[in-house]
């Protein structure tokens, strides 16, 4: 068995059980005696589903998939804060050293109204495609590409988009958002492109297409900054001021004279 | 019991010399007319590189393509855990590379095994593929000029491999992803989101469509095309230990190989040299560290048996780097499978680290001392810290733990030249095939091998199947083969729901995985295979008798997803057992420990074993028939393959 002196005891779980999409749902309550801090959150759900099923009970949903986090896949509010009590950590990183014997912990599923719960902990995410569809993209066919080093992108400027690209597109941003805004998640995609030459072209239409679909699925952003302190990529608030800006410039630029800017 | 084939695949290699026959190929192969495109339908199933790639270039060229994939966001495909590059042979840094020589690698790193007109295609595409993704927006390395960066890679000499930090294969399949949702955006695609395959439908020798499970509903579902395609991934997850992400699975595959396509080479799988090692009995995955990491982190165990200092009191002179010590020229950069063994040996000598001494040391103080932790930190900041996430342990000061895990497999269904399977109009791209990386595959060549199948290969092969078809009528949903194989398919889960007994699909899956892990994993004997072939239909048959599925059909129930994935497992792992056991030499991934040579390196057989075993289904998953494709190398020699 676990290693005592290496173990957590005594834990409760408060969590979220939902049948469906139109269940009202209720907390309910597991008891965990023992736990080895070397698991992870994930792995305590799991030993507690093995449970479950072996006591002929259905297992607790919830999503999850690569567990390194980067798929983004994972989710859960964990004492409310989206991912939990670890900075920069999503879900799947989480181990149960970060939590104390005889602790209580409550988990949900992401709530806002734009994810809707499928179940238990289970939420439909698919409004962020759609925001990707409508921009988040440059427009390459395969084929027609230039050679890979005839546009020089300075150092700073791919560091840069690749700050903004490392988004794994899990909605904590949402969830954290007191008004379920996507800001964050659509300004990581909008800078990563815009800051790159090879993203100049498509510019000023990907921000205009992007930023209003967004606003036809997510609330307004008012500058709470939750988005940022629960991105598990530590991904900058910063960025919502470049797409704020870009978008501005949509609306003023003569798109036939953007060769000369 | 050599089961030796009467007929032998097929391959439909190109005449012509090795360096123009994909030239020769496309010169010939039959093209569809771009109005016409649109009146073919593909489906593709599953949505990372080789996936995502196929989806993007199919639907850009004008046919009706739909894609499936069973997460909730193509986005979240397994290629995007890929962490340390891409190769291509751009030779940017003016080292000597060629695509002749990211050809040759390749070859060697596969141990002799792989179909050389293939490998030679992906090495002329390599290039191509660089220039797409930076057209499409990814962000690799630069330096500070502007031009791209490049590192080194296990089993080369040259530094030919792209990154992107940490997280090359979150953003090349981002790229593809980005590609695809511009076309589902322009209603070129439709996106079929939380759905799995579960079966394949062949119709008059013809592969007619697949069968999908919704995972919401529970909805079993007929969908016909002109053709389809498999890019569904690895079956790493067989061990149950592996890095591959939890739902990873063989279903797809191994559908479409009990409708009569051909699985080859199930025993090349690959050991990933540096995961973290196991810490508890209930661990539910293991990490990998990139191998990148292996180009300033240097490999060592204590040189005595049970030496439980700390790492920072064991003194120089009683430490054995001994990947530097084996093969002085690769050093720390040796091939995976060479790595993974030698690993396995340290550990075995009692000389392992950790807790559990169950280790090796990758240390960085040398790195840190000569460049600056700055720089060290630039070059792996995200793996450092996913490191410190699971462990505990500060990789700065003191050396990460590592150990060998199930990475990546080879082996996967057989297919041509043109990336078709044994079934027509049924093809199989990136891992789930089994065409380019022969027993062994090399770093960073999987993003590499995805890519090229998806944008630069099967959009052109795929046109000369479907060209003779235009305006011929194909079988649509209404057809009985349809009807019966969704009935099929309700009552294998409905069949799981009714067993009614005490044991979870999880806990049959670990057991499973011990079992291949134990016979089948690093080292493998005849007997010990034998062994495994006896205790895995025990097993399954308990499986069959006792398993417990709680829930229902008609909902979400992750927990029936999972038998059916554990079931296809059982039966794979019968054929990669069998697959280990007649293959009677040792071979890169495949070591089998009666055959080495007095250093202890694998002894290959190439007068007997210098051809792919395909297997056939025959009904039994004890009784497959073995058939063999016989490789002729025009272009390279055997040779022992050294990395000393």
């Amino acid at each position: 068995m676990t290693d005592t002196a290496h173990a957590l005891t005594n834990l409760t779980l408060k969590i979220w059980r939902q049948a469906g999409p139109h269940d009202p749902g209720n907390f309910e309550s597991y008891r965990i005696e023992e736990i080895s801090e070397e698991a992870s959150f994930l792995e305590l759900l799991d030993i507690l589903n093995e449970k479950l099923i072996s006591e002929g009970q259905d297992a607790i949903v919830f999503d999850h998939d690569c567990r390194e986090g980067i798929c983004g896949t994972c989710s859960l509010m964990i004492d409310g804060q989206a991912h939990g009590p670890q900075l920069g950590t999503a879900t799947c990183q989480l181990h149960m050293r970060k939590f104390a014997s005889g602790a209580e912990i409550v988990v949900e599923p992401w709530r806002a109204s734009p994810f809707p719960v499928i179940k238990d902990l289970m939420t439909d995410r698919s409004t962020l495609d759609r925001i990707v569809e409508q921009g988040g993209f440059i427009t390459a066919p395969t084929g027609g590409a230039p050679d890979a080093n005839l546009i020089p992108v300075p150092k700073p400027v791919a560091d840069s988009a690749m700050d903004a690209a490392a988004c794994i597109g899990c909605g904590a941003c949402v969830a954290a958002c007191p008004n379920g805004a996507a800001n964050l998640f659509t300004a990581a995609k909008v800078a990563h492109l815009n800051l790159l030459p090879q993203g100049q072209a498509e510019r000023y239409e990907r921000v205009e297409g992007m930023v209003e679909t967004m606003e036809d699925y997510f609330g307004s952003c008012t500058n709470h900054g939750e988005c940022e302190k629960a991105c598990p990529k530590e991904i900058s608030i910063d960025f919502i001021a470049l797409m704020n800006a870009d978008y501005l410039k949509a609306k003023f630029k003569n798109r036939k004279s953007l060769s000369r800017s | 019991m050599m089961t030796a084939g009467t007929t032998t695949p097929d391959a439909k290699i190109p005449d012509g010399a090795l360096a123009d026959k994909w030239e020769t190929y496309k010169s010939d192969a039959r093209l569809v007319n771009p109005a016409n495109k649109r009146k073919f339908k593909i489906l593709v199933v599953g949505t990372g590189l080789a996936g995502a790639s196929a989806i993007a270039t199919l639907a850009e060229l004008g046919y009706q393509v739909e894609a499936f994939t069973f997460h909730d966001s193509p986005r979240r495909a397994h290629s995007i855990a890929a962490q340390g590059g891409i190769n291509a042979a751009k030779n940017y840094r003016g080292d000597g590379d060629s695509v002749h020589r990211l050809f040759y690698d390749t070859i060697k790193g596969g141990d002799f095994r792989a179909r050389e007109s293939n490998v030679h295609r992906l090495a002329e595409v390599s290039v191509d593929i660089i220039d797409q993704c930076v057209a499409q927006g990814v962000p690799f390395a630069r330096e500070y000029g502007g031009l791209l960066d490049n590192r080194s890679f296990g089993g080369a000499q040259v530094s030919r491999t792209f990154y992107a930090r940490g997280q090359t294969g979150q953003q090349l399949l981002l790229g593809a992803y980005q590609q695809m949702e511009r076309q589902v955006g322009l209603g070129n695609v439709t996106l079929w989101n939380r759905v799995e395959l579960v079966d394949t439908v062949v119709v008059e020798d013809r592969c007619a469509g697949i069968v999908t499970r919704d995972l919401l509903t529970g909805e079993v579902r007929s969908h016909a095309g002109h053709a389809v395609v498999l890019a569904t991934g690895g079956y790493g997850n067989v061990f149950f230990l592996s890095t591959n992400a939890m739902a990873c699975n063989v279903t797809a595959a191994w559908r479409a190989h009990r409708r009569g396509a051909w699985f080859a080479n199930p025993c090349y799988t690959q050991i990933h040299p540096t995961c973290i090692p196991q810490s508890d009995e209930f661990q539910s995955k293991l990490t990998l560290m990139s191998e990148s990491l292996r180009n300033d982190g240097r490999v060592w165990v204590p040189s005595q048996v049970d030496d439980a200092r700390p790492p920072a009191n064991i003194p120089e002179a009683e430490r054995d780097y001994y990947l530097e010590r084996l093969y002085p020229s690769f050093g720390n950069l040796a091939p995976r499978d060479v790595s993974s063994r030698a690993a396995k040996r340290a550990v075995d000598s009692g000389r392992g680290v950790g807790p559990l001494r169950n280790g090796v040391y990758l240390d960085f103080a040398d790195s840190i001392a000569r460049l600056g932790k700055d720089v060290v930190e630039e070059r792996y900041t995200n793996l450092f810290e996913m490191y410190e996430r699971i462990t505990g342990e500060n990789p700065y000061a003191e050396p990460m733990r590592i150990y060998p895990a199930s990475h990546y497999t080879m082996g996967g269904l057989w297919v041509d030249y043109e990336l078709m399977t044994t079934i027509p109009g049924l093809y199989c791209t990136g891992e789930a095939n089994f065409s380019d990386h022969g027993a062994n595959r090399l770093g960073a060549s999987a993003l590499m091998q995805g890519l090229a199948d998806g944008y630069f290969v099967l959009p052109y092969t795929i046109g000369n199947y479907l060209a003779p078809m235009l305006n011929q009528p194909v079988p649509d949903t209404d057809h009985p083969a349809f009807a019966a194989a969704e009935a099929g398919a309700r009552s294998r889960f409905d069949g799981y729901l009714s067993i009614g007994g005490s044991r979870s699909p999880d806990h049959f899956h670990r057991e499973l995985g011990k079992i291949i892990w134990d016979y089948c994993g690093m080292e493998r004997t005849a007997q010990g295979l034998e062994k495994a072939l006896s205790e895995i239909p025990a097993l399954y048959e308990e499986f069959r008798k006792d398993l417990r599925v709680t829930g229902s059909a008609d909902n979400v129930n992750q927990t029936l997803e999972k038998a059916g994935r554990v079931e296809d497992f059982f039966e794979l792992g019968m054929l990669m057992c069998r697959d280990a056991l007649e293959r009677n030499e040792s071979c890169g991934g495949h070591f089998r420990t009666e055959y080495q040579t007095d250093e202890g390196e694998a002894l290959r057989d190439d007068e007997h074993f210098a051809h792919v075993a395909a297997w056939k289904w025959t009904g039994d998953p004890a009784a497959a028939e073995r058939r063999q494709e016989d490789l002729e190398y025009e272009e390279v020699q055997f040779q022992t393959r050294s990395y000393k």
